[in-house]
C-alpha cells in the first residue's frame, strides 16, 4: 500500500517584470512511496526537491496535479496530524528552550498535557538532548538544532515523516546519529521521505530513491535496480611501470605507483586488457570488479544530454 | 481551533517579552518621573493637565512604535526563519496563525499599556498628592488609545502579509498619521466637488479614524467622555481591525511560502 502518491504535481512560477514569462520548477511528477519505506529524493541543488516537499506540506500551491498521503488528499487538514516535517536548515525560536519549543509544537499538534510532557522527555533522550532541554535554542550548535528539528517532526508520533536535507551541514558524527535515528523510525514502522544530495547517505539508508534534475524525474527504483544498468568497471593491477600503448585505446585510466600500475577500464574490455598484458609479457597481479555505485548512476543521469532512466 | 489561536498568541506574547519589548517601560518610567518632578517645580495649578497630556501622549507614541515595529515582523520573520513551515505542517490553518499573531501582539500592547497607565496615576499622585473624580476619565482615554493600537496592529499585519517589512512600516505609519487628521479629511471631502470629492470621500472611509479615538485633550481638561462615543468607537475599532485581519488572512491564504 502506498503511503504517499504524487499524482502529476507540477510547479511553474511567473517571472520577469511583467510576470509574463514562466519558469518551470517542477515538471509533472508521478511517484508512489510504499508504507514503511525509507525513500530518498535525490538531486543537485535547484533540482526541485524542496519545492516538491513544500507543495506536499501545503506551503506552496501546485500549478497542477495532486497528491495523496495516507489515502487522503494532501490538502485535507486531517493529513497534518499524521505527518511530520523537518525543513532544510531549520532555525527555531531563539528565545525558547528545547523543552518549551517542543511543548509549543505539541500543543499545536493537539497533544494533551500529561502525554506531551512524557513524550517530550522521551524524545529529548532519543535525540540526545536530555541535558540541554532547558537551554535556550540560541545557544545550540547546528547539529543540536537539527536534532531538535527531528524531535519536533516526530513529536506527535506521525505515520509519515518528511525530512528536507536532514544531514546537511552536519559533521560525520552528527550524520551518523541522524542516520541511526532514521533507521530507528523505520523499525517503528514509519514511512520516511527525505531529500538529500549526499549520495552516501541515500545508499546507506534508502529502500528506494528517485533522482530529480532540473525539475524532471530522471529515475526511480531501488539502488540495485538503478545501478544494474550501469556498465561495470574493473581495476587491473600489474607489475612494472610499463603501460602498453594500446591500453589507452581501451579507455583505461592508468596510474603508476612504484613498480605497480593500476588501471581502471570498462568491464567489457577486461579480456582485451589481459591479452595486451600477456603480449607485452607483463605480470598481472589482480583484476577486481568495482562496485557500481549510486554516484555512477546519478552522474550518468544529471550529465548534460542524459535521458531518463529506468523506473521501478 | 481557539486553543491553537491561544497557543500562537501566547507564544507571540512570550517572544515579545523575552525580546525585551517591555524594556520600553523603563524609558516610560524615566519620562514620567522626570516629567512629574519638573512639572511639580515649574507649573502652578496645571500639574494635572501637563502630567495627563504628557503621559497619554507617551503611551500613544510608545505603543504605536511597538505595534508597527513588532507587527511588521510577525509574519515575515517566521517565513524568513522558516519557523512557519514547522507550524503550517501541523494541523494549524493559516487564518489561525494570523489571528493568533494579532491577538499575541495586541495582548502585549495591553499589558504594556496597563503598566504605563499605572505610571501615569503614580505621577498624578506625586504632583497632586490626591486623586480627583475626573481622573477616572484617564482610564477611558487609555482604553481608546488601546483601540488605536489594535487598529494599527491589524493594519501592520495586513501590510506585512504581502509587502516587505520596511514598506509595511511605511504604509502602516502613514495611515496612522493620516488617520489622526481624518476629521480634516472628512471636512475636505464635504466641500470638494467632482473626482476630488469622490476620492477624498473614499479615502476618508478607508483611512482609520484615529482622531475619533483621541480624547487626550478633553481628559486633560477634566471634560467627561460620552458613553455613546466610547461604545461607537469600540464597535468601529473592532470592526475595522477585524476587516484588516480578514484582509491579511485572505492574502496570506494565497501566498506561496518560497
Amino acid at each position: 500500500m502506498s503511503a504517499i502518491e504524487i499524482l502529476g504535481l507540477e510547479k511553474t512560477y511567473a517571472v520577469g517584470f511583467l510576470r509574463k514569462q514562466e519558469k518551470r520548477a517542477l515538471h509533472p511528477l508521478h511517484l508512489a512511496i510504499g508504507d514503511g519505506e525509507i525513500f530518498g529524493f535525490l538531486g543537485p541543488n535547484g533540482a526541485g526537491k524542496t519545492t516538491t516537499l513544500k507543495m506536499l506540506m501545503g506551503l506552496v500551491s501546485p500549478s497542477a496535479g495532486s497528491a495523496r498521503i495516507l489515502q487522503m488528499d494532501f490538502r485535507n487538514p486531517a493529513v497534518k496530524a499524521q505527518i511530520g516535517f523537518l525543513p532544510e536548515q531549520p532555525y527555531f525560536y531563539d528565545y525558547l528552550t528545547a523543552r518549551e519549543l517542543l511543548d509549543y509544537y505539541g500543543q499545536l499538534s493537539g497533544l494533551g498535557g500529561k502525554d506531551r510532557s512524557l513524550r517530550i522527555r522521551e524524545l529529548l533522550g532519543k535525540v540526545g538532548l536530555q541535558q540541554a532541554g532547558d537551554v535556550q535554542l540560541r545557544k545550540f550548535s547546528k547539529g543540536m538544532l537539527q536534532r531538535v528539528g527531528i524531535a519536533q517532526a516526530i513529536l506527535h508520533d506521525p505515520k509519515v515523516v518528511f525530512l528536507d536535507e536532514p544531514m546537511s551541514g552536519l559533521d560525520p558524527m552528527g550524520r551518523r546519529e541522524v542516520r541511526d535515528l532514521m533507521e530507528q523510525l523505520k523499525q517503528e514502522g514509519k514511512t520516511i521521505f527525505f531529500s538529500t544530495h549526499i549520495l552516501l547517505d541515500a545508499e546507506a539508508l534508502c529502500d528506494r530513491v528517485a533522482i530529480l534534475h532540473q525539475g524532471e524525474l530522471k529515475g526511480v527504483g531501488s539502488i540495485a535496480t538503478l545501478t544494474a544498468g550501469i556498465k561495470g568497471k574493473v581495476e587491473v593491477f600489474w607489475q612494472g611501470s610499463n603501460i602498453p600503448a594500446s591500453m589507452q585505446s581501451l579507455g583505461a585510466e592508468c596510474h603508476v605507483t612504484g613498480d605497480t600500475v593500476r588501471a581502471i577500464i570498462s568491464e567489457e574490455f577486461q579480456d582485451n586488457a589481459i591479452d595486451l598484458l600477456r603480449r607485452d609479457k607483463l605480470r598481472l597481479i589482480s583484476i577486481v570488479p568495482l562496485r557500481k555505485s549510486l554516484e555512477d548512476y546519478f552522474m550518468q543521469q544529471v550529465k548534460p544530454g542524459a535521458t531518463s532512466g529506468a523506473g521501478a | 481551533m481557539t486553543s491553537r489561536i491561544f497557543y500562537i498568541a501566547r507564544n507571540t506574547f512570550r517572544e515579545a517579552v523575552r525580546d525585551r519589548v517591555l524594556y520600553n517601560l523603563v524609558a516610560f518610567a524615566l519620562l514620567m518621573t522626570g516629567g512629574a518632578v519638573l512639572v511639580g517645580q515649574v507649573s502652578i495649578g496645571i500639574e494635572r493637565l501637563v502630567v495627563i497630556n504628557l503621559g497619554l501622549t507617551a503611551i500613544s507614541l510608545f505603543g504605536i512604535v511597538i505595534a508597527i515595529f513588532i507587527g511588521i515582523g510577525l509574519v515575515s520573520k517566521e517565513i524568513e526563519k522558516r519557523t512557519l513551515y514547522t507550524i503550517l505542517s501541523r494541523p494549524v490553518r493559516r487564518w489561525e496563525f494570523v489571528t493568533g499573531k494579532f491577538f499575541g501582539l495586541s495582548g502585549t500592547l495591553v499589558v504594556n499599556t496597563f503598566f504605563m497607565g499605572l505610571g501615569i496615576f503614580a505621577a498624578l499622585l506625586y504632583v497632586a498628592h490626591h486623586f480627583e473624580k475626573s481622573d477616572a476619565w484617564v482610564l477611558v482615554a487609555i482604553y481608546l488609545i488601546v483601540l488605536q493600537f489594535i487598529i494599527v496592529t491589524a493594519l501592520t499585519l495586513f501590510f506585512s502579509s504581502f509587502s516587505s517589512p520596511l514598506l509595511s512600516a511605511v504604509f502602516a505609519f502613514s495611515l496612522f498619521v493620516i488617520g489622526t487628521f481624518s476629521e480634516d479629511l472628512r471636512g475636505f471631502a464635504s466641500v470638494a466637488h467632482g473626482l476630488t470629492g469622490w476620492l477624498a470621500t473614499g479615502a476618508s472611509y478607508i483611512v482609520p479614524n484615529i482622531a475619533a479615538l483621541n480624547v487626550i485633550s478633553s481628559v486633560a481638561h477634566s471634560q467627561p467622555i460620552a458613553g455613546a462615543l466610547v461604545l461607537y468607537n469600540t464597535g468601529y475599532a473592532l470592526l475595522y481591525s477585524a476587516m484588516a485581519v480578514c484582509g491579511a488572512t485572505l492574502v496570506f491564504e494565497r501566498r506561496n511560502l518560497k
